[in-house]
Parts: C-alpha cells; sequence; structure tokens
C-alpha cells in the first residue's frame, strides 16, 4: 500500500511522543553519577522485588487465566457475555480504584479479610502476597483477551477433530487447545508481566510502600522523586531499560500480534 | 458392525427426519444439496450434534447416549484438519494413544497407517509441509488409525483440486474395500463421489430421504424428479479399455479414462444427459461424435426448462421443448443417440455392485 502523505505528519509526532520523554529522562541523568545512584541497597532491593512479584503475578496470571479464556470462549452457560464484560473491569478501572476495592475485600474490615484474620490468623495487606494479587488483578485481563480472541478465531473444529478420535476433554485440552494456544500464550504473558512491572496505583493503595516488601520500582521511583531527584531519574532509567529487555526478548512474534 | 438409525432433529426452522440402514463392510452414500441436512445427520452420527430424539444403533451399542469420544468413530471432512503442533506420524498416532496406547506403540501403528495410504515418506514432516492431497492422504491415514467401527466421510474430495481428488477417490475405494466389519456413512452432493465409493444411496432434501436403493440403480433410473435433477446420470458397465469402455454385449463407448480407472478392470462409462444429442433414426447426419446408438424413445418428461428423453438403450437425453416440437419426438419414435467421446468419462466400477 502507497501510504498517503498526511499520515506522516501524525505519525512522526506520536513517535516523538513515544521516544522524547525517554530522550529527556537521559539528558536530565547525571550518567557519571548513574552506577552509584542505582547500585544502592533500596533500589536494588525494589529491583528484585518488582522481579519477582512481576513473575509470580505472570504465572499466577497463567494458571488462572487459560482456564477462564477456556470457559469465556467455549462455554455456552447462559449469562457468559456479562462475565465476559466484567473480566475487562480492570482494564477500564482506574488501578487506584482496584486497590480501594481490594482492600476492602481482604482488608482487616473487609468480609474476605476478616474471615481469613479470624479463622487463620492471615493478614492480606502491606505483605509481598497484596503486591502480587494487586498485580495479578490490573494484569490478568491483558492474557485473558488475548487468549480469548485467539480461541476463538481459532474456532473449535480441531478439538471436535480430537473428540471424535476418541480423546476425553482433559486429553484434547492438553494435547490440542494447549499446544495451539502457545503463541498467544506467550505474547499474553509477555503483555501480562509488562503490566504487572509498571503496576503502581493498585499497589500502593493495597499493599503500601515498605522497602523491600512491597516497594517495587514504580513505588522507588515516586518515593525518591520527593526526596532526591537525580536517584528517582536514575531508578527510572533503570525501569526503562527493564521494559526494554522485556520487548526484546517478546520480539518479533509476541508483542506483534502474537499469531507467528 | 452394522449402523441403524433413525433422527429427528430441529435447527432453527429446519428439521431432519430420517432413517437408515448401514450394513456391515458397506458404504452408504447420502446425497444431497447444500441445506438438505446433511451435515446435520453426519453432526449427530458423530456426536457433535444432539438430535431431539434418536437411535444410533453401531452393532448393539446406542452412540446417542455416548460422548463422541466414546463413540468409536472415525471423522475425515473436506479440510484435512491435522493438529498443526504435531508431526505427521504423530497426528496419525493421536487417536491409538488417545485410547490409551503408549507413544512407541501408537507411533509404529501411525508408521504402518502412513504406509498403507502411502504416504510413509511424510511421516516427520509437520502438516504445514504437505500440499492439500498429501494432507488429506494423512487425514485418512488418522480417521483409520483408530480402527473405528463407523467411519464418516464429509465430502472427503470437495477441497481438493481436480488432480489430487482421483487419487483420493482411488485411494479410499481401496481402503473401503479392504474392510468388512466397517460401516461407513459418505455425505456428498458429488454423485461421482457416490458412485466410486458407495454401495447404496440415500438422497436426501429438506430433511427428509426422498429416494435410497442400490447406487448404480438410483443414479441411472432415479424415480423422482428431484434425484434425476441432482444425479441422473447415464451409466453403461463393462470393462476399462485403452480408448474409453467395453460393454458385455461388445459394443466400444468411446470416452477418457478417469485418472483411477485400470485398463481391463470392471468399469463404468458415465455422461449427462445434457451431453447426448438426438437425430431422426433415418438422419445420415455426419458428424464427429464418435458414439451412436440406435433407440427408441420410451417416455418424455419435463425436467424444469429441460425436457427428459427416455430410451430403450437405457440412455437419457435432456432436449429443448423446441427440440422435441421440432423432431416430432414422442414414445416410440426411433431415434439415434449421438455421445461426444470428451464428454464420456469411465471411471472405476463402485466396490461391490
Amino acid at each position: 500500500m502507497k501510504i498517503p502523505w498526511v499520515l506522516w505528519v501524525p505519525a512522526g509526532l506520536a513517535l516523538a511522543l513515544v521516544v522524547l520523554p525517554v530522550v529527556g529522562l537521559l539528558v536530565r541523568s547525571d550518567l557519571r553519577r548513574l552506577p552509584s545512584l542505582i547500585v544502592t541497597d533500596s533500589s536494588l532491593a525494589a529491583l528484585r522485588l518488582s522481579i519477582e512479584t512481576a513473575a509470580m503475578s505472570t504465572v499466577g496470571c497463567i494458571v488462572l487465566g487459560v482456564p477462564l479464556a477456556v470457559v469465556l470462549a467455549r462455554s455456552r452457560v447462559p449469562g457468559i457475555r456479562l462475565l465476559r464484560a466484567i473480566v475487562l473491569l480492570p482494564l477500564v478501572l482506574p488501578p487506584v480504584v482496584g486497590g480501594l476495592a481490594l482492600l476492602y475485600l481482604l482488608g482487616r474490615k473487609g468480609f474476605l479479610g476478616y474471615l481469613l484474620d479470624v479463622t487463620l490468623g492471615v493478614t492480606v495487606p502491606f505483605t509481598t502476597a497484596a503486591v502480587v494479587i494487586a498485580q495479578i488483578f490490573v494484569a490478568m485481563p491483558f492474557l485473558v483477551v488475548s487468549l480469548e480472541g485467539a480461541l476463538r478465531s481459532a474456532g473449535d473444529s480441531y478439538e471436535q477433530v480430537g473428540a471424535t478420535l476418541g480423546a476425553r476433554p482433559w486429553t484434547v485440552f492438553r494435547r490440542v487447545t494447549v499446544p495451539m494456544l502457545l503463541p498467544a500464550l506467550g505474547s499474553g504473558a509477555v503483555l501480562s508481566f509488562a503490566r504487572a512491572l509498571g503496576e503502581f496505583g493498585a499497589t500502593i493503595t493495597f499493599a503500601g510502600s515498605l522497602e523491600g516488601v512491597t516497594r517495587t520500582l514504580p513505588l522507588e521511583v515516586y518515593t525518591q522523586a520527593e526526596s532526591d531527584i537525580d536517584s528517582a531519574v536514575a531508578v527510572a532509567l533503570l525501569l526503562v531499560v527493564l521494559a526494554l529487555l522485556v520487548i526484546i526478548v517478546a520480539r518479533p512474534r509476541a508483542l506483534e500480534g502474537g499469531t507467528g | 458392525m452394522t449402523l441403524r438409525v433413525e433422527i429427528e432433529l430441529t435447527r432453527g426452522s429446519f428439521e431432519l427426519a430420517v432413517d437408515f440402514e448401514v450394513p456391515a463392510g458397506t458404504v452408504l452414500a447420502i446425497l444431497g444439496p447444500n441445506g438438505s441436512g446433511k451435515s446435520s445427520l453426519l453432526g449427530s452420527l458423530s456426536g457433535l450434534l444432539r438430535p431431539r430424539r434418536a437411535k444410533i444403533l453401531l452393532g448393539d451399542r446406542d452412540l446417542n447416549a455416548l460422548q463422541p469420544y466414546d463413540r468409536s468413530i472415525g471423522l475425515l471432512s473436506q479440510d484435512p484438519l491435522l493438529f498443526p503442533h504435531l508431526s505427521v506420524v504423530d497426528n496419525v498416532g493421536f487417536s491409538p494413544r488417545s485410547k490409551g496406547a503408549g507413544r512407541r506403540e501408537s507411533r509404529n501403528i501411525a508408521r504402518r497407517w502412513l504406509a498403507e495410504v502411502d504416504a510413509a515418506e511424510f511421516a516427520d514432516r509437520k502438516p504445514a509441509q504437505l500440499s492439500g492431497g498429501q494432507a488429506q492422504r494423512v487425514a485418512v491415514a488418522r480417521a483409520l488409525a483408530g480402527e473405528p467401527d463407523l467411519l464418516l466421510l464429509d465430502e472427503p474430495m470437495a477441497a481438493l483440486d481436480v488432480d489430487a481428488a482421483p487419487a483420493i477417490r482411488g485411494l479410499l475405494r481401496r481402503v473401503l474395500s479392504s474392510n468388512k466389519e466397517r460401516a461407513t456413512v459418505l455425505v456428498t452432493h458429488d454423485p461421482l463421489d457416490a458412485l466410486a465409493l458407495a454401495d447404496h444411496v440415500l438422497v436426501l432434501t429438506e430433511g427428509r430421504a426422498i429416494e435410497r436403493g442400490p447406487t448404480r440403480e438410483v443414479l441411472a433410473a432415479p424415480r423422482t424428479a428431484f434425484t434425476a435433477r441432482i444425479a441422473g446420470l447415464n451409466l453403461i458397465a463393462g470393462t476399462a479399455v485403452d480408448d474409453g469402455l467395453r460393454t458385455e454385449e461388445g459394443r466400444r463407448i468411446a470416452g477418457m479414462l478417469a485418472a483411477d480407472t485400470a485398463l481391463g478392470e470392471p468399469a463404468v462409462a458415465v455422461f449427462a444427459p445434457s451431453s447426448v444429442a438426438v437425430y431422426p433414426a433415418g438422419d445420415g447426419h455426419p458428424g464427429s461424435p464418435r458414439n451412436i446408438i440406435a433407440a427408441s424413445v420410451t417416455a418424455l418428461e419435463p425436467h424444469g426448462p429441460v425436457i427428459r428423453l427416455r430410451t430403450d438403450a437405457g440412455l437419457a437425453a435432456d432436449l429443448t421443448p423446441a427440440a422435441v416440437a421440432d423432431l416430432r419426438l414422442e414414445p416410440g419414435s426411433a431415434v439415434r443417440l449421438d455421445i461426444k467421446a470428451t464428454t464420456v468419462t469411465v471411471y472405476p466400477a463402485s466396490l461391490t455392485a
């Protein structure tokens, strides 16, 4: 296709909007002091926590999201369309609202939180577990949406053939559905990981900002920005590098449509 | 195992009500146009659709009470639907493996079936590396590798190009005739598929069976106008020779041999009533047609815009009403039937007929 020339101007502006802020960050940073600013106990702790929690929540998204996507795409239960819309809620909800909602469910005064506290003595908010829960809450829709789309466009004819060949539903799921879903699963997992890595609003509301426990990299940037802007910029650059790594690892298949 | 079927099914405003029997070792072709209920019928047999009321007895098992995976069926559709993530050998081994065989045993079974369909050399390829005809060959092996008691063929040649279709048709003829236990149901809109593969034909339209019987009889002498329109063909039985066919009486019919026709084997010359030209018996009209048959008219039947002429030679010809009037044709008229050799195709005779 020949691209109409009028598209070049807004396209260039869009690219500038993505690239220039990162350049601004680079220009603002003091490159000579960068290593010493990054290699501090608090930022290293935040880096470790971020990677650990994002990895855990990605696993959580896969374990819970794959079955959910299959149910949403294949089930003929009445009301499934409403459910499909509800699953998208975290995608449109401001994360802070999500964090508040989680707090009033699992907090000591929330009904499930009260139950957990009284019966098991477990308190969820302001723990690393809370960080993971908040990340799963905001990230899972990305995985579910991409998997459900892949399942729908693939149709169920391969699964039907599997059934006529004598495979029971679990065998069909294991040997047909999941292998054919792998490309979409890869892209969905990368998207979820990236979303979990950048999660801020729900985390700070539901899990707070305790160094080494709940203070992930985005929270570290926010905290540093209040006292030492140079450190904040340095940690922000660390996040940029991490994000670029995710893109490089995931490319070319995962982020470009996810069918390859 | 013999298949006995009674099905009533409603989908929206469409109703299907049909019953039939397929004796063990035989093939029944369900012939019908799009929307006649063929797919609903097949879906009910495979278990992917749930009929309102059905009795589907395979031997003494009621399939209708079973899930698709417990029915012991094989399904071959027009799309091979090979699992893209599995190698050819694992595709074919899928059914034995799902039914409890180990990996090594399943692969051995798969290799045996691949050899059976002349596809052994594709064993280690991925489905994406096969042509349409090769993939369908593998799909035949996959459907058979589970040793199904009932084989369902859903327009298996419809998506193949003209070069690949005769080869698959020939392959199906071979594998179908080598098993005397299995019942096979072939769904098709092409009377030639029925002719090549089926012992019996059931003609389906708007969810009802309007005609049934031995393939050759139904196709050559349809009792309903509808069957005549979709499936009415001229058939002449004999032996395949290099320029066509020789009948038992020694008459030669010039024609083109289909790709899977073997010389000296029983064969059928097939041509449409529309490719038969009719001349008055005394007319010395010279022409290129190599097949000239003397006959006398037995009946004239209107078929939509044309008139179908039936003759005592067992052949039919389609004419316009104007031509019938010009030639003053009526039952008893002596005529000469000319059939151009290029419109005649000589197919192998069907399995048992």
